[in-house]
């Protein structure tokens, strides 16, 4: 405790302080104490009032900490700086903290009071930053306290701070495994998580965490792989990664029709070249004798079609993961695409070289049809590193057929012309194995090699003969005058493995050289005592041979050579000699064996097969490191083999009835909480698993009818009817659920029934609202009491619309807005029970009334993580997110204008209404509605000091005196945009507070619509050609490839109005742009298949660029 | 995932290090110094070594070795990649990486590090953002610092981070608003000795520097896209829009970024701008050497080549070099071996020559090996700047004027033709740059 004794006596005085430090510093008393004296001012300077001080010497301290030195004596000073109000020390001694706090962790836990602040910073990058921190101090004493602080940011409402979070989950895991299954909970809400900041951290949390719980990714495949571009570089090579295991283990095999040929060709991998046709004849023969025919599964091939684009990326760790996604994944005949964005790797930096040439080396003996067109881009040049120049002879080898093999052998022949000796040693290898693997070059080859015997370079002579010796076993008889060409080599060569090689080559076709051999063995018997082991161990082995098959000459010389082995001072080779006279020498003691020694020395021995390193690598996931060094690497995650039979796909189906049961759930749960524990959770997944197919199958059949016959009711102008039709169908849905919801749930309380009650309410109300058109009225009712719900659910109607007519691969994004839908009644919610509320608090903990005991803050963040998702995507998405999914009638997208956190409690909303504004028709009506979540009333909103493009007007909205804690009030205001999407800026003014807003308009709501017969319309359009014609061909949606769903979606993401048309494969739009009046014409015409053609006539020509942008998105979308 | 990070020079001092996770004794270095001692040359280094409780990955740039050390299965090119990613953000901040700049810098290098990685996992990487956390180094600012007491760190906080462009910074301001790209083509070539193109292809690559306000969208097409087979793109650019119009449409990020890279298909035949006449022998009597080379102008195009340089490795035996050269000087490194003769530029109707003797060191063999020679050169045209006729979204509605810049450029015919910026209403200037370049390319003897 010298560290804390120091801490007390610092007030007391600095020469106290100094002691502890001689303990734990053993350096000589002359540096030590200039060392002892600056730490001394040090600790001064940090005490001092001074920023400017204490950040000097709080860089003096860091400096010290990257040299690696000592500077732990000094926590207790620097650790009272960390409420320092200095953004920059405040850093400084966080680095400090992390790196010595495992070193003090009784002084550290002063410091932790000051990020649980943090933690509830209204700053969300205050908030970051302290959890990140505070996860990073490894003091096992806060596991509690980090755990609630992971499980509080992974509800937060920024999604920076959830990334965080998720950043902080593989801290606490290593601190204490024990936390793990708490933490895959945590994990598993945030894989829920739709927005990108978040996805990669949480996968990269989940491979560290918990990488053996696949089903907790069946629910966010099909989001992972939908969100994959827009992630994050680092996070898409944990993504991918993750997702090969994934499909490994979830779909079958896309070339099991072909693994059976494939084995019989892998046995041949090297043989013939027809190999490449005859797969592919194999291929056209395939489906005949197909046993069941192979059908990929979509999610398999959403996953191959993600991720493609991403072979494009500049970052090599990316296109390395989408290659070997493709490798491991893809169907033969589709691997090819990653060729060349791995031979483009190779331009790159020469460690990103090593690592792809590696993988590329595998890649080849399993498909090398795949990079034989590239083979030129693999030829070395003299500048390239050794390694680098290894690993290219080797793909060059691998590549290597008959078809090419003259041309890579010429390069070659420059190759030996090397200064780089290694290099020419492994091309001479590689010539050697080109020639074993293909048969009509070996003589080419072996020539080639014996001409290098006379070569000056000893390493390449020594090399050479190696090689010749593996050769020559195929087919020694014709080759006895190469045999005798080596016998003289023993004179001049010196290397030991080459003289041995020579050796054991004569030894064992010494009948083909019957005069030389045993010349041979005269001289080495003479220089016997001077050779290195492995010659001594081929002198006596030579000896052997000849002895056998020609004692009379060389009797005499075998009992010399075993007689200079016998006393040797290697036992091996000692050894070796007693075992070889034993054996050959027949004795009257000598064993049975003797009689068998011809046998034994002069066996045919099978040539040995030169074979690629590479070879079996791929059992590794390639590039991953266990594959780089062909062993497994700590923590290294098995790539699945194929499952026999795909299991059950429907466990990645998203339903999107789904949301409004969680909904349902969370209200309930929010409301009655008895024990709600982590598996009910999960059980109830379970039960809705089960459920599930019953839902499906109701949506599958009424979908489509349902939003066919709103659609033509919406079509034919009577918006009520589209809204009575929809409000319907939903109460329907909910009541059938409410049926078995209840069931599950009888015995709670009535709380909840309640909740139901209030999530009814709205769509009662909504009838009565859409019959009432009157804006005036609707306000009114608005205020009455819950207007928003109302609103969310006109949302609700048009969600479950769209939703249902969506595809699988916008399913996801239907739950956002789902969920955007939950988030959107849930506020004003609040104002009702909120009333005694004293002041906002960003934990979302307060949020709901009957505050429950802490024990449940899990069950809160579960709550609060939804609602924060939802208000994110409104904030993040407002620009990206078209309104494509909007339905035509009264139903808007509403946008986010302040948030009730800057706002201080007062949140503004802002849609665009599409009613003509009557003060002025040359402007959109922005409807915008105030809610004051606050404790204190707002007086006197207005605005002020706008601040517009020139041109731009704006008339403002009449000021509200009062909106009183709790309350909501509407209001409209009139923008002429001028038509541009320029955004207007302005300020909004309570009686106390200013905030910076701004309004941007998507191009669609910058027109209304005009009707036109069909003559006038072909009449304009013939007008507004040529430079106001813009044409952009689509693939319809696959949802969307009938007229109605054309309509909507266009209708949706324009404020336009259809223009009658006697075909049915076109759909005429038109409508005016509000300022300046001129028309705007869009045509969609269907073809074939799902193929369409977008007209969009403007003469205004970015308006009608933009449009067509935004439309192309809403009906591919 | 990355556990700790040392930087090491060349002779093998650690002189910074930083851990993620607990500390990991610096004593793991001495395994990496074992390869490095047996290595000839650092680029042989092995950038991945086991050793028995960790891996190390190791990353070779400007003089240093950036040195990491992982724990457990770790994609190695993620490593790679994000340490050369290190490495490009010190060359940003303190204009060359080096240790002396590491040394002066070493708080803010600290700073960088800590944010850039949380828990070993990448957190910021995009230079942008980080600029905005911490300030890069200049001198008025350390002065200004000393004076003030101010700091370094930005005291607003990034919220590039937090938004869907993370690689621009918000509120840009300009007043000269400018967008320039260069354009530049390397011909990777290998020619044998007679001047026969063994293997020959072009690499593209758009650089860009673009200071513009706020949050212009911009969009670039080309004459002739098809020619592109292959390419990689900055994360800014809609890669939806490229596969579908073959344009390029992207918000950029500020300041100095690679647009793309792309490689010209193979099926174009590549224009080699100059042949090599090239004459080395070595004779077995009397220790010397003779060299000859000549260099001419082939496929030019009419352009001019600039920044002419050959360099030779020459064999170990090589002692000195006693020769003549037309144009230009030459020098010749003996500890490297290495012979430099830097031409500058080619006149097609003097063309450079170099000639002379090679001598050898005394007993040593006739060496064998021929020594191949490595080209540099450099064909520059420089593209309209400043046009004033930018399309934006402003001027739309008086005259859409279709904006081209055009000419002849580089030897795939490339040509960039239209620019427009959308988002933004002021008119920047702009200017395209076409410069072909040697990139890998080698004349083998």
């Amino acid at each position: 405790m010298s560290a804390s004794s120091a801490f007390n006596d610092e007030k007391g005085g600095s020469s106290s302080v100094g002691e502890p430090e001689y303990g734990h510093d053993p350096a000589s008393g002359g540096i030590f104490s200039s060392d002892y004296k600056r730490h001394d001012d040090l600790k001064e300077m940090l005490d001092s009032n001074k920023d400017s001080l204490k950040l000097e010497a709080m860089k003096r301290i860091v400096a010290m900490i990257a040299r690696g030195k000592n500077a732990s004596d000094l926590f207790p000073a620097v650790v009272k700086n960390v409420a320092c109000k200095n953004i920059e020390v405040k850093k400084l001694v966080y680095v400090y903290l992390v790196r010595y706090a495992e070193e003090q962790q009784d002084l550290a836990l002063l410091s932790i009071s000051t990020f649980q602040r943090g933690l509830k910073d209204p700053n969300q990058l205050i908030r970051a930053s302290a959890l990140r921190v505070l996860s990073s101090i490894r003091v096992t004493i806060i596991v509690p306290i980090m755990m609630l602080a992971i499980k509080e940011a992974a509800s937060d409402m920024s999604p920076y701070v959830r990334k965080t979070a998720a950043h902080a989950i593989p801290k606490l895991y290593s601190l204490d495994p024990e936390q793990k299954d708490q933490l895959i909970e945590v994990i598993e809400k945030l894989l829920a998580d739709k927005t990108t900041l978040v996805a990669g951290s949480v996968v990269m949390a989940f491979e560290e965490v918990c990488p053996e719980r696949i089903d907790l990714i069946h629910k966010n495949y099909r989001k992972l792989c939908n969100l994959l571009i827009d992630v994050e570089e680092w996070g898409q090579v944990v993504i991918i990664n993750m997702l090969t295991r994934y499909a490994r283990t979830q779909f079958l095999n896309p070339n099991m029709n072909e693994s059976l040929l494939e084995e019989e060709n892998d046995k041949t991998f090297y043989g013939s070249d027809d190999d490449e046709e005859e797969e592919k004849e194999k291929k056209a023969e395939a489906p005949l004798p197909r046993r069941k025919p192979y059908v990929m599964d979509p999610d398999h091939r959403l996953l191959l079609r993600n991720t493609k684009p991403l072979l494009q990326s500049r970052n090599a760790a990316v296109v390395m993961a989408v290659a070997q996604l493709y490798f491991h994944l893809a169907p033969k005949v589709e691997v090819g695409v990653i060729a060349k964005g791995l031979v483009r790797l190779l331009r790159s930096h020469s460690e990103v070289q090593y690592v792809v040439l590696q993988n590329v080396a595998t890649m080849t003996i399993k498909r090398r049809g795949m990079f034989e067109p590239y083979l030129k881009s693999f030829y070395i040049r003299s500048t390239d590193p050794t390694q680098i120049k290894v690993l290219k002879l080797e793909v060059l080898t691998n590549l290597a057929n008959e078809t090419n093999i003259s041309t890579i052998l010429r390069e070659f022949q420059t190759y030996i012309k090397s200064m780089d000796k290694d290099f020419v040693a492994a091309t001479i290898q590689a010539i050697g194995r080109c020639a074993t693997n293909i048969g009509e070059v070996r003589d080419t080859c072996l020539n080639g090699l014996v001409q290098l015997l006379s070569n000056r370079d000893e390493l390449v002579v020594a090399e050479s003969v190696v090689v010749i010796k593996k050769l020559l076993q195929m087919q020694p008889e014709k080759h006895s005058d190469i045999i005798k060409h080596m016998a003289k080599l023993t004179d001049n060569i010196q290397v030991p493995m080459a003289r041995a090689s020579i050796l054991w080559l004569i030894g064992e076709y010494c009948e083909h050289v019957p005069k030389i051999a045993p010349d041979v063995l005269r001289k080495m018997a003479k220089s016997f005592t001077n050779e290195e082991d492995i010659v001594k161990l081929q002198i006596i082995n030579l000896a052997a041979k000849l002895y056998l098959t020609n004692s009379k000459q060389t009797k005499l010389l075998t009992q010399y050579v075993l007689n200079l082995a016998k006393y040797d001072q290697n036992y091996d080779i000692r050894d070796r000699a007693r075992f070889i006279r034993q054996l050959i020498v027949p004795t009257e003691k000598s064993g049975a064996l003797s009689k068998y020694a011809k046998k034994l020395f002069l066996a045919l021995k099978p040539a040995p097969v030169l074979e690629s390193p590479f070879k079996d690598r791929d059992h590794f996931q390639l590039g991953s490191l266990s594959h780089l060094l062909n062993a497994k690497a700590g923590g290294y995650q098995e790539l699945p083999d194929w499952p026999e039979a795909a299991p059950d796909p429907s466990v990645r189906n998203v339903e999107v009835k789904d949301s409004v049961f969680s909904l349902l759930e969370r209200v309930a749960t929010l409301t009655s909480v008895p024990e709600w524990t982590k598996c009910s959770s999960r059980e109830k997944r379970k039960e809705k698993k089960v459920e599930k197919p019953f839902y499906s199958d109701s949506e599958g059949e009424s979908g489509p009818t349902e939003s066919a016959d709103s659609e033509s009711d919406s079509a034919s102008g009577s918006e009520i009817g589209s809204g009575v039709v929809g409000s319907g169908s939903r109460t329907a849905s909910e009541e059938s659920e409410e049926g078995s919801e209840s069931e599950e749930e009888e015995e709670k309380d009535k709380k909840m029934m309640t909740a139901k009650k209030e999530l009814k309410k709205p769509v009662q109300e909504s009838e009565s609202e859409q019959s009432s058109e009157e804006e005036e009225e609707r306000k009114r009712e608005r205020k009455k009491s819950k207007p928003r719900k109302s609103e969310s659910d006109d949302d609700d109607d048009s969600e479950s619309e769209s939703s249902r007519s969506e595809s699988e691969d916008s399913e996801s994004e239907a739950e956002v807005k789902k969920k955007k839908k939950a988030a959107a009644s849930r506020p004003p919610a609040k104002p009702l029970k909120k009333e005694s509320k004293k002041e906002m608090s960003l934990l979302d903990f307060d949020d709901f009334e009957p505050a429950p005991p802490p024990h449940v803050t899990p069950l809160n963040s579960f709550l609060s993580s939804s609602l924060v998702t939802d208000l994110e995507g409104l904030s993040l998405s407002d620009a990206a997110l078209s309104p494509a999914t909007l339905s035509p009638s009264g139903a808007m997208k509403s946008y986010e204008l302040l948030h009730r956190i800057r706002g201080e409690g007062l949140s503004v909303e802002y849609c665009f209404s599409r009613q003509p504004f009557s003060p002025d028709a040359n402007m959109v009506a922005v409807q915008m509605q105030f809610t004051n979540s606050g404790a204190a009333d707002t007086k006197s909103l207005h605005m002020e000091d706008v601040k517009l493009q020139s041109g731009m007007r704006v008339k403002e909205f009449p000021e509200i005196e009062l909106l009183p804690a709790g309350e909501t009030a509407t209001a409209v205001m009139g923008i002429d945009f001028c038509d541009s999407t320029q955004a207007a800026n302005f300020q909004l003014c309570t009686h106390t507070k200013k905030f910076f807003v701004s309004i941007q308009p998507p191009v669609g709501e910058l027109m209304r619509p005009v009707f036109l017969t069909e003559n006038e319309f072909k009449k304009e359009q013939g007008q507004l050609m040529g430079m106001n014609e813009l044409s952009e061909k689509l693939t319809l949606d696959a949802e969307c490839r009938n007229e109605h769903a054309i309509v909507q979606r266009v209708t949706a993401a324009a404020n336009l109005s259809r223009v009658p048309c006697g075909s049915d494969k076109e759909c005429r739009f038109a409508g005016r742009t509000v300022t300046s009046g001129s028309l705007v014409l869009a045509t969609v015409v269907t073809k074939e298949a799902a193929s369409a053609q977008l007209t969009v006539n403007c003469e205004k020509m970015v308006i009608g660029t933009m449009l067509v942008k935004d439309v192309l998105l809403a009906l591919t979308q | 995932m990355i556990h700790s990070l040392f930087l090491i020079n060349h002779s093998g001092d650690i002189f910074l290090e930083k851990h993620w996770k607990s500390v990991v004794s610096h004593s793991v270095c001495d395994y990496f110094f074992e390869a490095k001692e047996k290595a000839v040359d650092p680029e042989d280094v092995p950038p991945v070594l086991q050793t028995p409780h960790h891996y190390l990955i190791t990353v070779h740039r400007d003089q240093l070795f950036f040195l990491s050390v992982v724990q457990t299965e770790v994609p190695p090119l993620f490593v790679i990649e994000f340490l050369h990613r290190v490495a490009d953000t010190f060359q940003d901040y303190f204009g060359e990486c080096s240790e002396s700049v590491i040394k002066d810098n070493v708080v803010t290098v600290y700073e960088l590090l800590e944010e850039m990685l949380d828990n070993g996992f990448p957190l910021a990487t995009e230079s942008n953002i980080l600029k905005e956390l911490i300030r890069p180094p200049t001198i008025l600012r350390s002065v200004v610092n000393t004076l003030t007491g101010s700091s370094n760190v930005g005291d607003t906080l990034p919220t590039g981070q937090l938004s869907t462009v993370p690689w621009r910074r918000a509120d840009v301001k300009y007043t000269n608003n400018e967008a320039y790209f260069d354009v530049i083509e390397e011909i990777d070539a290998i020619l044998d000795k007679s001047g026969t193109t063994v293997f020959a292809e072009i690499q593209g690559v758009i650089e860009a520097c673009v200071r513009l306000t706020g949050m212009p969208d911009l969009t670039m097409s080309f004459m002739n896209p098809r020619l592109l087979d292959d390419v990689s793109f900055h994360p800014c650019v809609r890669f939806k829009r490229w596969e579908s119009e073959r344009t390029l449409s992207f918000i950029p990020p500020d300041g100095h970024f690679t647009l793309m890279n792309y490689h010209v298909s193979s099926q174009n035949p590549v224009a080699i701008p100059v042949y090599v006449k090239q004459n080395i022998s070595f004779f077995e009597s009397g220790p010397c050497g003779r060299l000859d080379i000549t260099i001419g102008p082939k496929q030019t195009m009419g352009k001019t080549v600039e920044a002419l340089m050959v360099k030779i490795h020459m064999p170990k035996a090589v002692l000195s070099a006693n020769l003549t050269a037309t144009q230009g000087n030459y020098t010749y490194d003996l500890p490297n071996k290495l012979l430099i003769w830097d031409i500058g530029k080619l006149n097609p109707q003097k063309l450079p020559n170099l000639k002379g003797i090679l001598s050898l060191q005394a007993g040593a063999a006739k060496p064998e090996d021929n020594p191949s020679l490595n080209i540099d050169l450099r064909i520059q045209q420089v593209a309209i700047s400043g046009s004033p006729r930018f399309v934006s979204t402003y001027n739309w509605a008086t005259v859409f004027s279709h904006c081209s810049i055009c000419f002849s450029p580089l030897c795939t015919g490339l040509k960039v033709s239209r620019l427009e910026m959308f988002g933004e209403k002021y008119k920047p200037f702009k200017g395209v740059k076409y410069v072909t370049k040697a990139g890998k390319f080698q004349v083998r003897t």
